[in-house]
């Protein structure tokens, strides 16, 4: 399919809280990723960067950072801001200058070096920011949001608190399968139940926490493969990086209201946007995936992507979870990586970490993680300030 | 000694007679509404254009579409005195039937998510957000209808 660039290679610094720069984890990440294509550093063409903030600048930096600790070497390069976007975005960058026919070889890149605690806005009085409004007039963190949705689910589906610690009981199950994940120990529906509320229903341990880590691939236009001696790579197949559509009628991160929806037809809800426009540039459907990784920011989330992909009907997820449709062993395992729950969030990696978990997986080495002759894979996931990202992978 | 009450946000809510209400703006163009109040443009991608953005007062009652609480402390720029224990506040989302629209809020005071359910009519209320040594800094709350 002419649309489809190659995946040659994957890689990643294992997550967690190293106290080190966001530069080491990328560079680490991007080396990996470049031994495993068993492509040289000097044979990129391009570099795209996934953006943080580097400490006590103010400015996002990254594809250029990177390019400067890998060793200057004149590729093109561009950097890319979306929020939990950033990675994905980044990848479509990436795609399109390989399918521009500007780049044969493009190195993606995402590293961050996280906080302690809430994320929060940049410092100073910036009223023209949502997201500064949502946390000086209201306290309204990130969980915060999760748990309207969480409590929402509840009382719309008859989700249980019960529900929601089983997909941190799965998540983690996976993580502990995962070297690269930050937490990698089994957690059980008791320790769930018994960790403090964060904000009402969700706790602790519903709530994926923020780490430090980086992830990299590197993409190639097809013929590039081909001459490399890769016949038969894992493709991606589709990019959306979509905006939601007026009037967005769910409340989402990080906004007070949602547009009045009052004498305007109803827009499809934003997150099921996002894997539609991916299902339809792939050609493929919910039914041909054999695994999906999603952005669990929180246990109740992950419930709510399932629906927005497809894999079930509005109100379904927690049966498709109990039935264990979703474990690794069941019909489509979601985040057979181990998920946030089990990296955290490290926010310019995770999409770019989402896919190269779906590489593994469509090669087949993902180890006792793998999912049996997985084919096709989807990645979810969504950026602060209307940005929308699904990839589509397969084999 | 006095403070002086001044709203957290300029033209956000209005104490007006006819009653404590939260102020959007409406397109005149293609009768859209928005809050916070669009000052600027009518984000309504099917509008026509050229209309004005005319202030407009929004329902003073809705129905709870969610709930939760913060039993964190918020990080900055939200006020808090960290020498004081922290008391969790409670947020609710309100759909507003006639505009058809949820806007979100700290509900009153001694407002808990025991006392609230999905469905659940609520009504605004004034409401301070903090105070500091010269200025009642005042906000909109949520509280659940009794009468
Ligand atoms: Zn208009």
């Amino acid at each position: 399919m002419s649309g489809d660039v190659a995946v040659l290679g994957a890689g990643m610094h294992p997550w967690g809280k190293w106290g080190r720069s966001f530069v080491e984890y990328g560079t680490a990440a991007a080396r990996a990723a470049l031994a495993d294509a068993g492509v040289g550093w000097r044979d990129v063409d391009a570099v795209v960067g996934a953006d943080t903030v580097r400490g006590g600048y103010p400015g996002y930096v990254a594809g250029a950072t990177f390019a400067r600790a890998l060793g200057w070497q004149g590729a093109r390069v561009s950097s890319v801001y979306a929020a939990c976007a950033s990675g994905a975005q980044a990848i479509a960058t990436a795609r399109a200058q390989i399918l521009a026919g500007l780049a044969d070889v493009v190195l993606v890149v995402g590293a961050d070096a996280a906080p302690k605690g809430f994320f929060a806005p940049a410092g100073g009085d910036r009223p023209d920011d949502p997201d500064w409004l949502r946390f000086r007039l209201l306290g309204a963190t990130n969980p915060a949001y999760f748990a309207l949705y969480a409590r929402r689910r509840m009382a719309v589906y008859g989700d249980t608190p019960e529900d929601f610690a089983l997909v941190k009981v799965k998540n983690a199950a996976a993580g502990a399968l995962n070297p690269h994940a930050r937490y990698r120990t089994p957690v059980t529906p008791d320790e769930v139940a018994a960790s403090p509320v964060v904000a009402d229903p969700l706790r602790l341990l519903d709530i994926c926490a923020t780490s430090d880590g980086g992830a990299a691939l590197v993409l190639s236009s097809m013929a590039y493969a081909r001459v490399h001696g890769v016949g038969e790579p894992v493709r991606v197949r589709a990019v959306s990086t979509v905006t939601p559509t007026y009037p967005r009628a769910v409340l989402d991160l990080p906004d007070i209201a949602t547009d009045s929806a009052a004498g305007a037809a109803p827009a499809p809800p934003f997150r099921e946007a996002i894997a539609t426009a991916a299902y339809e540039e792939a050609g493929i459907g919910p039914g041909d995936l054999s695994l999906a990784e999603v952005y669990d920011l929180s246990t109740a989330l992950e419930l709510e992507w399932y629906e927005d992909l497809g894999l079930c009907g509005r109100g379904e997820a927690a049966k498709l979870l109990r039935e264990g449709a979703t474990a690794l062993g069941g019909r489509v395992p979601v985040n057979a990586s181990g998920g946030l729950a089990s990296f955290g969030e490290a926010v310019p990696a995770q999409a770019i970490a989402q896919v190269c978990e779906l590489t593994w997986q469509l090669r087949g080495t993902a180890g006792p993680r793998q999912v049996p002759g997985a084919r096709a894979g989807i990645t979810a996931n969504q950026g602060l300030f209307g940005h929308g990202s699904a990839v589509v992978a397969v084999r | 000694m006095t403070r002086a009450r001044t709203p957290a946000v300029a033209g956000w809510f209005t104490d007006a007679p006819g009653g404590f209400r939260l102020l959007g703006t409406r397109c005149s163009a293609c009768s859209a509404v928005f809050f916070p109040p669009e000052g600027a443009f009518c984000r309504n991608p099917d509008c026509a254009g050229g209309g004005e953005l005319l202030e407009v007062p929004l329902s003073g009652r809705g129905r709870v579409w969610s709930y939760t609480d913060g039993r964190y402390r918020p990080p900055a720029p939200y006020v808090s005195d960290p020498s004081v224990p922290w008391e969790p506040y409670t947020l609710v989302a309100v759909e507003l039937a006639a505009e058809a629209m949820v806007v979100l809020g700290q509900a009153a005071p001694g407002v808990g998510v025991a006392d609230l359910a999905v469905g659940m009519e609520v009504e605004l209320v004034p409401g301070v957000l903090h105070e500091d040594a010269d200025t009642t800094w005042t906000t909109w709350h949520w509280r659940p209808v009794t009468s």
